[in-house]
């Protein structure tokens, strides 16, 4: 055992744990935090398969936008976790049918050896120079560029319909405008009038 | 180094002794960078309450000195300061969550520190010469919104809570105006690399720096980065005239003090990016004869230090902005100029040779 494989074992029991944690603690909040740790320790698994960018990118994409979001909206309910419960048997097939195609994949991945997996190469360890950003943004804008192009515009179509959804106008609502607040000049707001001071008989 | 490494080879067999080695003296490197760091922030507040002072027509601290120095008054204040705040008494509210509470300012100045893991600070100077780095600091600075976050909530207060929600959307939405002015110094420089980001600004004199191809990135990323630190006029997270302190107003002692090393370092940080991405970096304003004796690095210091007293001159300066109009900005001002700039940099990227030649005054290439 060597010193990079008490990395990989150390940050695999903390994202094995803490992955436990997310679906059995009791406070949605410590739940939260539990899958931004799992993140964390993930990416620096990743790291240790040499995928730097996609390490740092899940760090930048998940924990740092949408796991925030998922704390602001978790800390702003006050859940009730008795109602949160009542569905759990109504769901329960669904979930287990999830469950069971992972365990179905993980055990194809473990067991590999059954399947032939064994066949592909491992891949070359690349020199230092090698960017991986480089090589990823090449394949998506070459090989995989339809592919790409349609996740992004099915990725506009879902922002453009939640703002769609949510945007509302109602007449009665006043609403300052700032760009007419700022070209306000004193003219406008001001009247100079002249008064004649008064005399003392 | 040589030897020591033969040392611990000796020591731990090979295959420990050089990983041990590795990470003992990347260690003492973090030590070198973060032990200068944080007493720059000291020196850092002492800056701000002297340039505020004068600026307002006042002398700022002019008491605490060193064994008595008549011309040494006032520049024992951070000190002073700081053994205070170690004394202090850390109160936790009967309500809060402990851990949590605790945890906040941790989560806090640990992506401050973190971050500089990456800034070179020379050619050959930098801790991890990562091809990543870029993204590694922008990964970096957006965790730092956490600490404040869960502090507002660990709390259990609504003014900490109010304080947290304000700081939470707004650092959401500068961070993508910031992302986007990253991209266009990224596709100038057609590298993540901190260090190659410098290095694609050098030819001659202070022309070739991207802050003149690119000065409305600069500006976004300047106000941004105020705006990402909660710094005034961007601080409604601890409007102290609506909601008190905002997300600190529980914490007292070294627990308060470590939220105010984090937003110093992290002032710190956007300086120093500001200056690598669009000043040059360690790079002189002139390559020429007076200017080349100074070492680079001292250049660096000197950039940081003066897009520090804009933060410093801001914040003496300007009124606070109201939370909507905040929000405006971010949303409908920075982020389209920010679009506006990428398609326009692209396209003069893509341009034949001999078009882009025969622009007059032509700054891009």
């Amino acid at each position: 055992m060597n010193f990079q494989d008490i990395i990989f074992y150390t940050f695999a029991a903390i994202l094995v744990v803490s992955a436990l944690g997310v679906i059995t603690v009791r406070n949605p909040v410590y739940s939260a935090l539990l899958l931004v740790v799992a993140f964390i320790t993930c990416a620096g698994l990743w790291l240790l398969l040499e995928a730097e960018f996609l390490a740092i990118t899940l760090v930048l994409v998940y924990v740092g936008a949408v796991m925030v979001l998922f704390l602001f909206v978790v800390m702003m309910l006050d859940i009730n976790l008795d109602r949160l419960r009542e569905g759990f048997w109504k769901w329960f097939p669904f979930g287990a049918l999830i469950a069971l195609i992972m365990v179905g994949e993980m055990s194809m991945v473990l067991m590999g050896r059954y399947f032939g997996l064994e066949e592909m190469p491992t891949p070359s360890p690349q020199d230092a120079d090698y960017s991986n950003t480089r090589e990823l943004g090449r394949l998506i804008y070459t090989d995989y560029v339809y592919a790409f192009e349609l996740a992004a515009v099915l990725l506009l179509v879902a922002m453009v319909a939640a703002i769609a959804l949510t945007l509302r106008h109602r007449e009665d609502k006043k609403s300052p405008n700032p760009s007419k607040q700022i070209q306000v000049k004193k003219e406008d707001r001001l009247r100079i009038v002249a008064i004649p001071s008064e005399k003392k008989e | 180094m040589e030897y020591i490494q033969q040392q611990f080879i000796q020591i731990f067999g090979t295959e420990w002794g050089s990983s041990l080695f590795s990470l003992t003296t990347n260690m003492m490197f973090i030590l070198a960078i973060v032990v200068p760091l944080l007493l720059c922030v000291a020196y850092l507040t002492f800056a701000e309450r002297k340039i505020i002072a004068y600026m307002q027509i006042r002398v700022g601290p002019n008491r605490v000195t060193f064994f008595g120095i008549p011309w040494l008054r006032g520049w024992g204040q951070p000190i002073a300061d700081a053994v205070k705040a170690i004394m202090k008494e850390i109160v936790i509210p009967t309500g809060a969550n402990k851990f949590l509470f605790i945890l906040a300012p941790v989560l806090t100045i640990m992506p401050a520190l973190a971050a500089w893991a990456v800034i070179p600070f020379s050619p050959e100077l930098v801790l991890a010469d990562i091809n990543a780095g870029l993204l590694y600091i922008l990964a970096m600075t957006s965790m730092g919104i956490y600490g404040i976050v869960i502090a507002g909530w660990a709390s259990n207060s609504k003014y900490a809570f109010l304080g947290a929600m304000r700081s939470a959307a707004q650092v959401v939405s500068y961070e993508l105006a910031m992302g986007f002015a990253l991209v266009c110094v990224l596709m100038m420089s057609q590298s993540l690399n901190l260090g190659d980001i410098v290095n694609g600004q050098q030819g001659g004199s202070l022309l070739n720096w991207y802050l003149i191809p690119l000065f409305p990135m600069f500006l976004v990323y300047l106000i941004s980065g105020v705006a990402e630190t909660n710094r005034a006029p961007f601080d409604v997270a601890e409007g102290e005239s609506e909601i008190v302190a905002g997300f600190h107003v529980d914490y007292s002692g070294m627990a308060f003090t470590v939220f105010f090393l984090a937003e110093y370092s992290n002032m710190i940080l956007v300086a120093a990016l500001t200056s690598i991405m669009f000043l040059g970096g360690w790079l002189p304003p002139i390559d020429m004869a007076p200017f080349t004796w100074i070492p680079g690095f001292v250049w660096l210091l000197l950039k940081i230090a003066f897009i520090l007293f804009f933060f410093l001159w801001f914040r003496a300066t300007f009124p606070r902005y109201r939370y909507d109009q905040i929000m405006r900005l971010g949303w409908k001002i920075f982020i389209p100029i920010t679009l506006v700039w990428i398609v326009l940099l692209g396209v003069i990227m893509q341009l034949p040779e001999s078009i882009r030649d025969s622009f007059p005054l032509n700054v891009w290439f």
